[in-house]
Parts: C-alpha cells; structure tokens; sequence
C-alpha cells in the first residue's frame, strides 16, 4: 500500500521556526542588551563625574598645561602652551619616531628575510637566530633591555664617546652637526624639485619609446643624475661662489655638558633601537614568506626567455613577490606605530605619555582624553587598511 | 632518403680505465665547500659572518658564564669597589630575587598554595596538549571549569561570604531559569525532558561553582595586590587564553553572520579593538572602568587589565577564527544544512572543528603575542614579571652597574622559553597534521 503525500499545502509550522523571525529577534536582544549596557554605563558615568566634580566636554583643551616636555617639534613651553599644544607635540613625536622607524626597519627586514634564504648556510642561521631571539622576547623587555643595559650605563657628557666627524654618544644622547641654511639655500630644494620633475618626465618618454621601438633607455642613471647630480652640482657652484648654503653646527664639548649641535634623546634612541630590530624579525619572516611564494616555474619561465638574472628578479620574480609582501607589511608598519605607544615604558613623550599620561592624570577627563588618543590611532589604522584595499584589489590576481 | 648510423662506431672496444671516485661531494669538507664557499660572494659573506660571530659570541659567553657572579647575599659580591667582580652577570642577585620573581609579595608561609596552582595549571596544559593523553574531554572540562575554581579558591583563599539574601535570589532566579526552558519547549511542543536537563544543568553548575567559592577551607585570605611575578604573568595570559577563544569564535561568527545588525556590531568591536595599541585598551580598563560602574561597586586593580587582555586578544583571535571559517569550502555548509541540521548543530558538529583545526598555528600564534603582551600590565601598575625585576633592579642592597643588564636578560630568557616552546609545538601539530593531508 502506498501513502500519498500532498505537495500543494505545506504543513503548516509555528512562526518560532521562521528563521527569518529568529533572525529579528536575536538582533533585537542584541541592540536592547548593548543599549541597556551603554546607558548604564553613560548613567553612572555622569553620577560619577559629578560625585568628583570632574567637568566634562572638550574645553579643558584651552587650558594652560604647566608642564614641561622634554623633546617636541613646535614651541613648546610650561607657561604659554596649551593642553591642545601638548596633544600636538605628543602626536607629533608618535608620527616622528613610527616614520623613521619604518624607514630603516624596511631596510634592515629585507636585509635578514633575504639573508635567511641565502645559500650560505651560516648567513641563513644567523638570520633564523635573530628573527627567533626577537620574535619570542617582548618588545617591552628589550625596549627596557636597550635603555637600562645599554644606553643607562653611557658615560657623562664630560667623557662622551668620540665618533669622529662631530658626532658624540653619552648618558644626554646622541649629538649629531645640525646643519645651519644660509639665506640662499632655498635654491637646493628648488633644484632638487625640478630634478624629480625632469626624472618623472623623463621616465615617461622612455616608456613610450620603448613601447613604440622596443629600445632601452638608460633611465636609472638619467633619474640619479637629475635627482642626486643636480642638487650636488648647485650645492658645489654655490660653495664655489662664496654662498655656502649649508653649514654644519658642530657639537661642542664644555665642562658640564655638549654645547650646539643637535641632540637626540637617549628615550628617542632607545625606543627607534627597540622598535626597528624588533619589527625587523617580523618583516623578514613577510619577505621570506613572499619570495618563497612566487613558484620556482617563474624563474624558469623567465630564464628560458633568455633574461639575465637580475632581469628576471627585478622583472618576474619581486613583482609577484611584492604581491605578497606588501598587505602583511602594511600591518608591520602599523604595528610598529601602535607599539611606539610602548614609548610610556621608559619616557618618550610621545602621544600615551604625554596625553594619556601626564594631561589625563591633571584634568582628570579620562573619557574625552581615552577617546581623543584612541581616535587618532584608529584614524590611522582605519586609513591604512583602506588604502591598502584599494591596492590589493588593483594587484589581486583576477581568476575567471 | 634515410641515414643510417653506424652504430658499432659508438661503441668502444676496449675497457676504459675507471674514474676515481669524486673525492669532495660528501664530508664536511665538501658540505663546507658547497655550501660556505662556493664562490667569491658567499666566500666574503661566510668571512663577514665569522667576524661578527667572533666580536659578539665570545664576550656574551665571558659576560654571561665565565665572569659571573654566582653566589652572594647582597651588592658587595657584584661590584668590583667592593671586592666583587662586576665584569659579568650577578646571577647571585637572581639566585637572591628568585622567590620575588615567581611569587611577587605573597607571604612566605602561603606560597605552597602557589606551587599547587603551578602544578595543576601544568597538568591542565599538559592534558590538553599532548595530542596522545587519554579522556582530552574531561581535560577541557577540567581546564575551562574545575581548575578556574580551584585557583580562585587556592589563590585568594575563597571563602567568598555570599550572603543568604543573594542565596535566596540565585534560587528564585533558577526556578524562573528552568521554568523559561520548560515553558519555550512546551511552546516548541518538544520533548520536556532536554530543556529540563539543560536548565537544570546551568543552574547547577553555576550553583556548585559559587558554593565551593563560599566554602570555608580554612585558608588565610591573600588580597591580590600580593601577588606578583611569574604568577600574575602566567594568570594573565591563561585568563586572557580561555577567555579569547570563547569570545573570539562568538565575535567570528558574528562578523560572518547573515544578520546585518550582528554583523556590523562584531564589525565595529574587531576593529576598533585591533585599531588601537594594547597600552591604550589597558589605560582604558585601568581609569574608565570603575567610572562606568555604580560607585559602590569597585573593581579589584588586577581585574581590570585582565578584562582589558581578554577584550583585546578576543578581537584577534576573531580574525583568525574567521580566516578558518572562510577556508572551509561551500560544500561542507551545504552538506550540514542537506543533512537537516540547524546553524547551531552545523556550526558545532560540522565547520568548527574542522575549522579550528586548520587555524591551529594561527591560534598558538596569537597565544604567543598575547603571552608577550601580558608584559604590558607592568605599566599600569601590576607586577608581572617584569614590574617585580624593574622593582628589584632599584632596591639599594642591590645597586650595582651589571644589575639591569642581569635582570632583563632573566626576563628575556624566561619569555623565549615560553614563547618558543609555543611556537616549536605549533609547528610539530601543523606537521602532524599536515600528515593526514598527504597523498
């Protein structure tokens, strides 16, 4: 005996199963218990704020500081600044100390990722043995490790280690020449802006006549010519003639400190020291992951089309590894601004010292002061990752 | 037309005298020539090398073993004013600092409560992650409940006064709890029988937990502001662990969800967390949470940065959950869903473990930086391990040039034993598994 079932009407089910329904209701559960958080949290916020007649709102921002900062970039001073002045100085020093520090981490990841894939053995080994005694100790301790151990037992200025050419390393920092511009060094940047011009002009033209004859221009020398050789030659007419644009102001020793030149702190040193090895390691591992991911048949490919083998590297090979490289670079380099935060460790006023740090412990405004300095550090993140976005999905390889 | 070869004209009439055999493709020497100095760059390179190992090797071994100072009470032993040799390290100052270092100001006569916690934290470890160890269920069980209980009670000395009113109302609130279950199921015209298990089941675990944190065992109480080094360290990072990979699975799911408002809440939270430095999220914790809370609420000073890792570590391990959750292939959502299961059962049964199984490196990853973030809570006042050396590094009795330079590399050496331990077992259970993929 066969039962035969009725397609036309569905059996008919409680709404509870609809997952549309369900749907709706966990999303309601979810804003009514965020929102009942949020206003618990906002209702005893205000009580307390008020039980410790704290004001709120943005204006403490006008207010004199008082306090005095060790390193900035703008006039800074104790009776005149602001509290708005003081977040400057402080975003400022952020900036400062994460652009230099990206800049030789770069250098010195690429140096080791590309040394840990080398064919001599003990260059690989070494490399492998820094990335792990980097990697695995946190940047804290050798931030505190480097400013302590090392730069702690410096000698006074008195004795200050001599490195030739003007430049001195005691327990004040790293003295370094300050250049000094004359009246007419405007024309070197001038120069210099023209060159980048011309290069960029000149690269151009190349790439058209390539196109159009397959001939090869000498382009890498025209571009050092134009970019480097132009403001040198000026430079040199300009000395020739009696101007000297630039002069060096050469640190001087006196009985008790270095008078002139430029200082560097021993916090600023410590902190770019800490912050470059470290990101190092984990740069290196990214070039090393983005190399080995370009498939060996690449260069293959590329040999049997007869290219040498710097063409092929700088042709097929770093193109497609830069592919990888580049997104997981991008969030070295970020994580090497969040880390400059660490700078609170061992006194570098950067942002967290000196906005978290020194302004919320005197106003006491720790909302408005926590949402300011998380701001601008999401506001960095947040413009990275979109920028990176945007230049991921321009490389991605586009499969069918 | 064809060509016809004359092949006997290749072949040789008389026996050729053999080759000797290649005297350097095997030994060191050859290993050495092939892969040291195969040509004038890498010659230069091995050289270049050498002297560096040279400069740095030999002074870090004379500074670290032969010129130590092993023994010794007190400053006169590491400085050389004193009688001392301060050329190398004071491991005596170490040696000294020892008990400081693991148990921070913990009274002396309680620090077997300590060890116990040491010791039963290794045995939850241990049990999870040896792949091999019998009934790994009741581990977990073990680990994510039983030994939560045990250390709060061992470490503070439970005894938590819960008062009769509270008792009254967690009763109330069961019955209402298991009421609810029994009502949804009676409404769903399921059986009774598993919402009543469930129910049941909730109010009794939360009831057995808070009435062993109320019993009396007779231990002295010790406030957390006691607490310090390697413990405060290893707490840290196991709370922060247990926490973030609930959380973070939750919050994966979230931002995978087809729900437009749960999306965008996990959304904002992943990256707004991610976005800022762990510093800020610890400050945070530190100055805003009791501003959040009724005033007669406080919330103990070691609380806070633990809530603030757990938030935080949560928010990466969501990325790395959901890296997992994008690499399982449509096929294994579509074979969940023909077999009739719902999104719970799917999840559970079906995508999650395979899921987490792929992710494994990527979750010991984040253990990793989460166990060398924990370092962090030093700067809003805990004192983890690196507070503790950073407070015996000024103790006067102790003032001697080589002392910091001592003490860092005690806590460089104890974060790359963890650390690295981590990171050699992550690679042996990728190989593992990488073996079951092999064709």
């Amino acid at each position: 005996m066969q039962t035969v079932v009725s397609q036309t009407s569905p059996p008919k089910k409680s709404f509870l199963y609809d997952p549309k329904v369900r749907g709706v209701f966990y999303q309601v559960l979810l804003v009514a218990v965020v929102g009942y958080l949020f206003y618990v949290a906002a209702t005893n916020a205000i009580e307390n704020l008020q039980r410790a007649k704290i004001a709120s709102g943005f204006g403490f921002l006008e207010n004199t500081a008082g306090f005095d900062i060790s390193q900035s970039l703008i006039p800074f001073s104790a009776a005149g600044s602001t509290y708005g002045d003081a977040f400057l100085v402080g975003l400022l020093n952020t900036l400062i100390v994460s652009a230099i520090g990206i800049f030789f981490t770069t250098i010195l990841g690429f140096l080791i990722g590309i040394a840990r894939l080398s064919t001599n053995w003990m260059v690989a080994k070494v490399a492998m043995v820094y990335v792990e005694a980097l990697r695995n100790v946190p940047l804290l301790v050798q931030l505190l490790f480097w400013y302590i151990a090392v730069l702690g037992p410096l000698p006074q200025p008195r004795n200050s280690l001599e490195m030739g050419a003007g430049f001195f390393l005691n327990s004040r920092g790293f003295f370094m020449p300050r250049p000094v511009y004359a009246a007419d060094a405007w024309a070197i940047p001038a120069v210099l802006a023209i060159g980048l011009v011309g290069a960029f002009v000149y690269r151009r033209w190349a790439k058209t006549q390539q196109e159009k004859t397959g001939r090869q221009s000498p382009v890498g020398l025209v571009t050092l010519g134009l970019v480097v050789g132009l403001p040198v030659v000026t430079w040199i007419v300009l000395t020739l003639a009696g101007a000297n644009p630039i002069g060096f102001d050469l640190p001087k020793k006196g009985t008790f400190n270095l008078t002139g030149g430029m200082q560097i702190l021993p916090e600023f040193v410590a902190l770019l020291l800490g912050l470059t090895t470290y990101t190092a390691a984990f740069i290196a591992e990214v070039v090393r992951a983005g190399i080995l991911a370009v498939s060996k048949g690449q260069t293959e490919a590329a040999s049997s089309l007869g290219l040498k083998s710097g063409q092929t590297l700088r042709l097929v090979v770093i193109p497609q590894a830069m592919r990888v490289i580049i997104p997981p670079l991008t969030s070295q380099y970020l994580n090497l601004t969040k880390n400059s935060s660490l700078a609170v460790a061992i006194g570098y006023p950067d942002l967290v010292q000196v906005f978290m740090g020194t302004v919320l412990n005197q106003t006491g405004q720790a909302i408005e002061v926590v949402v300011i300095t998380m701001g601008v550090y999401l506001t960095i993140s947040l413009v990275t990752s979109a920028v990176m976005n945007i230049y991921n999905r321009r490389v991605a390889i586009v499969e069918r | 037309m064809s060509t016809t070869v004359d092949m006997p004209r290749f072949v040789r009439a008389k026996q050729e005298e053999a080759l000797p055999p290649p005297n350097l493709t095997r030994g060191p020497i050859a290993w050495a020539r092939e892969n040291l100095f195969s040509g004038p760059f890498n010659t230069v390179l091995t050289l270049v090398v050498l002297y560096l190992l040279y400069v740095s090797i030999p002074p870090l071994v004379r500074f670290l073993f032969v010129d130590a100072v092993w023994s010794g009470t007190d400053r006169a032993a590491c400085r050389a004013d004193m009688g001392g040799n301060e050329a190398g390290a004071c491991w005596a100052f170490i040696r000294e600092k020892l008990g400081y270092f693991t148990y921070g100001s913990y009274p002396i006569s309680q620090r077997w409560r300590v060890d116990i916690f040491f010791a039963l934290l290794g045995l939850g470890v241990g049990w999870l992650l040896w792949l091999r160890a019998p009934r790994r269920d009741l581990g977990a069980i073990y680990f994510f409940w039983l030994f939560p209980i045990f250390s709060y009670i061992l470490l503070t000395g439970g005894n938590a006064n819960f008062s009769s009113r509270f008792w009254i109302g967690f009763l109330i609130f069961g019955a209402l709890l298991i009421a609810l279950f029994a009502f949804v199921a009676a409404i769903l015209k399921t059986s009774l029988r598993p919402a009543l298990i469930i129910g049941g089941g909730i109010v009794a675990v939360v009831g057995i937990t808070l009435g062993l944190m109320s019993i009396d065992f007779g231990l002295s109480p010790v406030p957390t502001a006691l607490w310090g080094g390697i413990l405060v360290t290893l707490l840290v990072a196991t709370v922060g662990i247990v926490c973030s990979l609930p959380f973070g699975i939750l919050l994966a799911l979230g931002r995978r969800s087809k729900l437009p408002i749960v999306r965008m809440a996990s959304v904002v939270f992943i990256e707004f967390v991610r976005g800022v430095p762990l510093i800020t999220v610890l400050i945070m914790a530190n100055t805003m949470l009791p501003l959040f809370l009724p005033g007669d609420i406080t919330v103990d000073r070691l609380l806070r940065p633990l809530i603030g890792t757990a938030l935080f570590s949560s928010a990466y391990m969501a990325e790395v959950v959901r890296g997992g959750l994008q690499a399982m292939p449509k096929g294994q959502y579509e074979g969940a869903m023909s077999l009739g299961l719902n999104y719970p059962q799917m999840m559970v049964l079906i995508i999650l473990p395979q899921a987490l199984r792929i992710v494994i490196p990527g979750i010991v990853n984040t253990f990793i930086g989460l166990f060398k973030d924990t370092s962090l809570v030093s700067i809003v006042g805990i004192f983890d391990v690196v507070k503790t050396i950073e407070a015996s590094r000024i103790d006067p009795n102790w003032a001697a040039p080589n002392i910091g330079l001592t003490g860092y590399a005690f806590a460089a050496l104890f974060y790359f034993i963890f650390c690295f331990g981590m990171s050699r077992y992550s690679l042996g259970v990728e190989r593992r598994l990488a073996a079951g993929q092999k064709r």
